[in-house]
């Protein structure tokens, strides 16, 4: 019963994903796919920006290590046939496992640079992320097997709606699953009063060091979907500005709330599309909108709070049934 | 005696900056100990040093016979070690009962949790009626009283207390000191800080004068209340 509720969303998803996947244009879709995996990547660095306190600027290098390992691996098995499966399913498997491959990997980047960084407190974080994104960038463009400058081209064409949509559910659910649990308590304690927390008894390099890891590997889910949509793979997807857009959704959305991650990653991306008519002024009309949005709601769109706990509060009665 | 915890030469630094020069001080079973001192004595470097917050350089600390030091905090609270900071700690944004729940974040015995936490509402009858509340929208003496029930949550066999009575209203103070006693009472061993020098050596069985990060006198609570140096010094007579 336990199992199937986890699974519900995802149960629930896959139809609709479909469907929206049939119906939409594809100018429509290109958008929708880029929601989505802006949507992965702003929630998976609010665990870590928001739930836990800490400031990361570096997501876009963990995407880096997830994008060139999905691709690596899926253009290696390009024509291979798994076997006992039929083409479709073949491939979907690949795909499924290079993604997890490349959470793997860019999760495992994520141990390796928090673990020096996340045991001091303040801003070292953040100087040690910055300096992370410029230092794979760079390694990157200088690996001929990497592709170099240019990249990996030719990435096969695997991500759709459907898998952008489940990965953003998956996302989501691992954040809400994570913050309501025990460890999330720890973690809000972490970012609420690092010392009172330690002084209560939580390993605060711990959890901080395990938000950050989780954190990294949906960033490198992100870049690999990313990778196998636009069908390319180069440094220059992965720079600086890349991180910067994350942590301006999650600032703009709220610090510590996935609702309001996922709301600003959607209004975001679909503001940046619908001002290509302006040209040259839309990186300025852009700006100008964060700049009027934080000085007139500087805690974010929604703070700390959850669309869904303001409309349990509307409607008494359904929670009531939830908690039972 | 048995002494629960003892504290032998201890060095701290900030920095290049020494703050405690060589403090030992013992904190017998079920007594209640104060340190008092002028600012910048080193009281609250000491607690600090002691729940494992600040690394000492030197010295060692034995708390129920085994060494502590060089432990972090979250080990030392886990053998039993509870410190309510000075400025109280609480998590501001959390309510009244989430903070009180996190002081229990080691036990998993959920049963004994809900009947400590009982306890703790009977104790502070106020902070029962704010449950729910956030706890930054509570007054400073509530706050204060709401530090002392999270570091009980922890079940301790012996509790740090930074400064209880720091800019709290006198009859404030009052309560949260007969808090104290009750607490004691229940065979909790209390190691105090304090400005409030007065109260701090009438409830205490001993007491350590600090200045300038050494031990400069000791005594029982009475003894010092009588001395002249302290009542020049600290007691403003």
């Amino acid at each position: 019963m336990k199992l199937l509720k986890n699974f519900l969303p995802f149960l629930i998803g896959i139809p609709i994903l479909w469907g929206i996947q049939l119906i939409s244009p594809p100018h429509i879709a290109i958008i929708l796919v880029n929601v989505g995996v802006n949507i992965i990547l702003a929630v998976s660095l609010n665990v870590v920006n928001g739930f836990t306190g800490q400031f990361s600027i570096g997501h876009a290098g963990f995407m880096a290590a997830g994008a060139y390992t999905t691709a690596k691996i899926t253009l290696a098995l390009q024509d291979t046939l798994l076997p006992g499966l039929s083409p479709w399913l073949s491939t979907q498997t690949i795909f499924l496992m290079a993604l997890v491959a490349g959470m793997l990997l860019s999760g495992t980047m994520g141990l390796l640079v928090g673990m020096p960084s996340l045991r001091l407190r303040g801003d070292y974080l953040a100087i040690v992320t910055l300096g992370f994104n410029e230092i794979i960038r760079v390694f990157i463009e200088n690996i001929r097997w990497l592709g170099g400058a240019t990249g990996l081209s030719g990435v096969p064409p695997y991500t759709t709606l459907v898998w952008v949509g489940l990965g953003a559910i998956a996302t989501i659910s691992m954040a809400r699953r994570l913050v309501s649990s025990t460890h999330g308590r720890a973690l809000l304690a972490i970012r609420e009063d690092e010392i009172a927390a330690e002084a209560m008894g939580v390993n605060t390099t711990k959890y901080k060091i395990r938000a950050f890891v989780i954190s990294s590997a949906f960033a490198g889910l992100g870049g690999g979907l990313l990778g196998h949509y636009i069908l390319l793979v180069t440094p220059k997807t992965f720079t600086f500005i890349k991180s910067m857009e994350v942590v301006g959704m999650v600032v703009l959305g709220g610090m510590g709330s996935i609702s309001g991650s996922i709301i600003s990653a959607t209004l975001l991306t679909v503001l940046l599309e619908g001002l290509r008519g302006l040209d040259q002024y839309r990186m300025v009309m852009y700006a100008l909108l964060l700049v009027i949005l934080m000085l007139t709601r500087p805690t974010g769109l929604f703070g700390t709070h959850e669309i869904w706990d303001v409309l349990s509060r509307y409607f008494p009665k359904r929670k009531a049934v939830q908690k039972a | 005696m048995k002494a629960l915890l003892e504290v032998q030469d201890l060095d701290v630094y900030y920095g290049g900056i020494q703050a405690l020069r060589g403090i030992s001080l013992k904190v017998p079973e079920n007594q209640i100990v104060a340190l008092i001192g002028c600012n910048g004595a080193g009281k609250t470097t000491t607690l600090r040093a002691i729940s494992g917050m600040l690394k000492a350089s030197r010295g060692s600390i034995r708390f129920a016979g085994e060494q502590i030091k060089g432990l972090r905090s979250h080990q030392i609270v886990a053998r039993g070690m509870a410190h309510a900071p000075e400025g109280r700690g609480i998590f501001l944004n959390l309510t009244v009962g989430e903070n009180l729940e996190l002081g229990a974040y080691l036990r998993k015995d959920r049963e004994s949790v809900a009947k400590d936490l009982e306890t703790g509402y009977r104790l502070f009858p106020i902070l029962f009626e704010r449950k729910s509340q956030i706890a930054g929208t509570l007054s400073g003496g509530e706050q204060q009283m709401l530090s002392v029930a999270r570091a009980l949550m922890s079940r301790p066999k012996l509790l740090l207390l930074d400064e209880p009575s720091l800019g709290l209203a006198p009859q404030v103070v009052e309560k949260i000191f007969s808090v104290l006693k009750d607490i004691h009472k229940t065979g909790i061993t209390l190691l105090l800080v304090e400005q409030n020098a007065h109260k701090a050596l009438r409830i205490a069985h001993h007491a350590y004068v600090l200045e300038t990060g050494s031990v400069v006198m000791q005594g029982t609570g009475a003894e010092l209340l009588a001395s002249p140096e302290v009542r020049k010094a600290y007691l403003g007579d």
